[in-house]
């Protein structure tokens, strides 16, 4: 046995020689930002449940894939771009994924095929309450204001010249603050980048009490910030199981590129309200979304290999979602700001921010807002109303920019 | 930086567009969100209407049915000793006086509050 030469293959096989390979450095470069995304995660708390999976999906995926010539990948590029490539013989061939690809290849098909997002929606829509917007009706365009950010982050995507439309779209989509929409959009549409775009879409969800509460200052005056809110009527038990089900047939009518989110918020929100599958709900709203929130987590995290991900686009991507919250936030305001003065001062504008969806962080920071200018207001259950109008104008959205580029 | 060398170096999904037509597709999607809201917003008031003419109609009833048994019952609720620190009589429909016990201290442990903070009107057997 030649010792040597076993060190040497031994050293050769192993991951730490590949930092040294071409564009191994790339690698390490992920790695770091693998463990800057699991701090922010676990110490600073930022969208945790997802964030923590994400980056350790970066960080496997970093840690095993040094090109395509590395066999015991957990995740493979390549593959996917075989499978996306109609000149390939693994054209659109699961089967052949399956036969080659590593674990997180396999969790992918879950993303790929747009199953995870859809299942999230089905625990948001168990979760969440539509009353406020069943009650006041009105907020809904405050849901659809806020998807101002959306189209302007897709036309200036669109026009920088760097990005095709299918990508400007799936960029634009970081504005609903939305993140399995701007999953399920993305892997329809620019699968490329979805990495980025899942990555920034979480980030800044997670920021939205930084990056709100300046534009709401700065778009609202102090006496439009103390408006105290009517409280909203009751909303009957009919009413709230008729919701769901006229949502879905109008909306899947409407835009039938809608119908996996749409159908299943819907039905998600159904079962909490029929009051006859109390079981169903509850696992829809606990069991199957923490089982799919594992999944989807570590398998949009390993979509980071670094030669991906490491490139101006990731930049632009992270200024452009920026800017798409940014614009969202301000369309939702200004429409807030509209109906303050339509109602006589009845409406209080800080409501409309909630209106990026991003349930229910953003009805909190108008809340918290609102709080800050009057000790005695209480908003949250008024910005609950734009806050679930968010969801279903983002799903709107993703469902024109799907019609037009998919 | 060439931007435009960047673009091509990765493969992409789609083609590029012309600013027109970005600011065109913009424009009639944020519109398209817009009608659509607005649609379900109709659809909302519409049905929120007739729930709310159905509660007034049930509530009116109810009201109209209260009167009648206040009317009817007078004398006997007047009658009745009421006990230190009570808000009056609790009237029961089909339910034992034990089973209406243990139904307000459960209703009392449930909302933990004190007995004596709560005031039941009535208890009935639901079918």
């Amino acid at each position: 046995m030649d010792i040597l030469q076993t060190l040497i293959d031994l050293w050769e096989g192993s991951g730490f020689s590949s930092f040294f390979a071409d564009g191994g450095w790339k690698n390490l470069i992920m790695i770091g930002i693998s463990c800057v995304l699991l701090y922010l995660g676990i110490k600073k708390k930022f969208e945790p449940l997802l964030l923590v999976g994400i980056a350790f999906g970066c960080l496997l995926v970093n840690l095993s894939y040094f090109g395509p010539d590395s066999t015991d990948a957990l995740y493979h590029p390549d593959l996917w771009t075989n499978f996306l490539d109609p000149n390939s013989e693994h054209y659109h061939s699961y089967g052949h994924i399956l036969a080659s690809g590593g674990l997180l290849d396999i969790l992918y098909i879950g993303v790929k095929a747009g199953i995870y997002p859809s299942l999230i929606f089905m625990g948001v829509g168990a979760m969440t309450d539509f009353g406020p917007l069943i009650a006041n009706p009105k907020s809904l365009l405050l849901g659809a204001a806020a998807q101002l950010g959306v189209f302007l982050a897709f036309f200036g995507a669109a026009a920088s010249g760097v990005f095709t439309g299918n990508q400007a779209a799936s960029i634009g989509i970081i504005g609903g603050a939305d993140g399995p929409t701007a999953i399920f959009l993305t892997t329809k549409l620019a699968p490329e980048l979805l990495g980025p775009i899942a990555i920034a879409a979480y980030s800044y969800m997670a920021l939205i009490p930084m990056i709100q509460p300046p534009l709401m200052k700065l778009l609202t005056t102090e006496k439009e910030r103390k408006v105290k809110m009517e409280q909203n009527r009751v909303v009957s038990k009919t009413e709230k199981i008729i919701f769901p089900i006229i949502v879905a047939m109008f909306v899947i009518l409407l835009l039938p590129s809608t119908a996996p989110l749409i159908g299943c918020l819907m039905l998600g929100n159904l079962w909490r309200e029929c009051g006859v599958t109390e079981r169903l709900s509850d696992t829809v709203q606990n069991a199957l979304m923490n089982i799919v929130t594992v999944f989807l987590g570590i398998s949009v995290g390993a979509t980071t290999a670094a030669d991906s991900f490491l490139n101006l686009k990731t930049l632009l991507i992270i200024v452009l979602g920026l800017t798409a919250f940014a614009f969202s936030t301000v369309g939702g305001l200004l429409v807030g700001k509209l109906m303050y003065v339509l109602t006589g001062g009845k409406v209080n504008p800080l409501i409309g921010s909630a209106g990026v969806s991003a349930v229910p962080m953003a009805a909190r920071v108008s809340q918290m807002e609102g709080q800050k200018a009057n000790p005695s207001n209480f908003l949250l259950m008024h910005a609950m109303g734009p806050n679930v109008a968010g969801v279903i104008g983002s799903a709107i959205a993703a469902g024109f920019l799907l019609t037009v580029f998919g | 930086m060439n931007l435009a060398l960047l673009a091509a170096q990765t493969t992409d999904s789609g083609t590029k567009m012309e600013i027109g037509d970005a600011a065109l597709v913009a424009l009639v999607g944020y519109s398209v969100v817009f009608l659509g809201i607005v649609m379900l917003m109709v659809i909302l008031y519409i049905t929120g209407s007739i729930f709310k003419k159905r509660d007034a109609k049930a509530a009116a009833a109810k009201a109209a049915d209260a009167k009648t048994e206040a009317k009817a019952a007078p004398v006997a609720e007047k009658s009745a000793p009421v006990a230190p620190g009570s808000a009056g009589h609790v009237k029961l429909n089909g339910v034992p006086e034990k089973d209406a016990a243990m139904i307000m201290a459960i209703v009392a442990d449930k909302l933990q509050t004190p007995l004596n903070e709560l005031r039941f009107i009535s208890i009935k057997e639901v079918e």
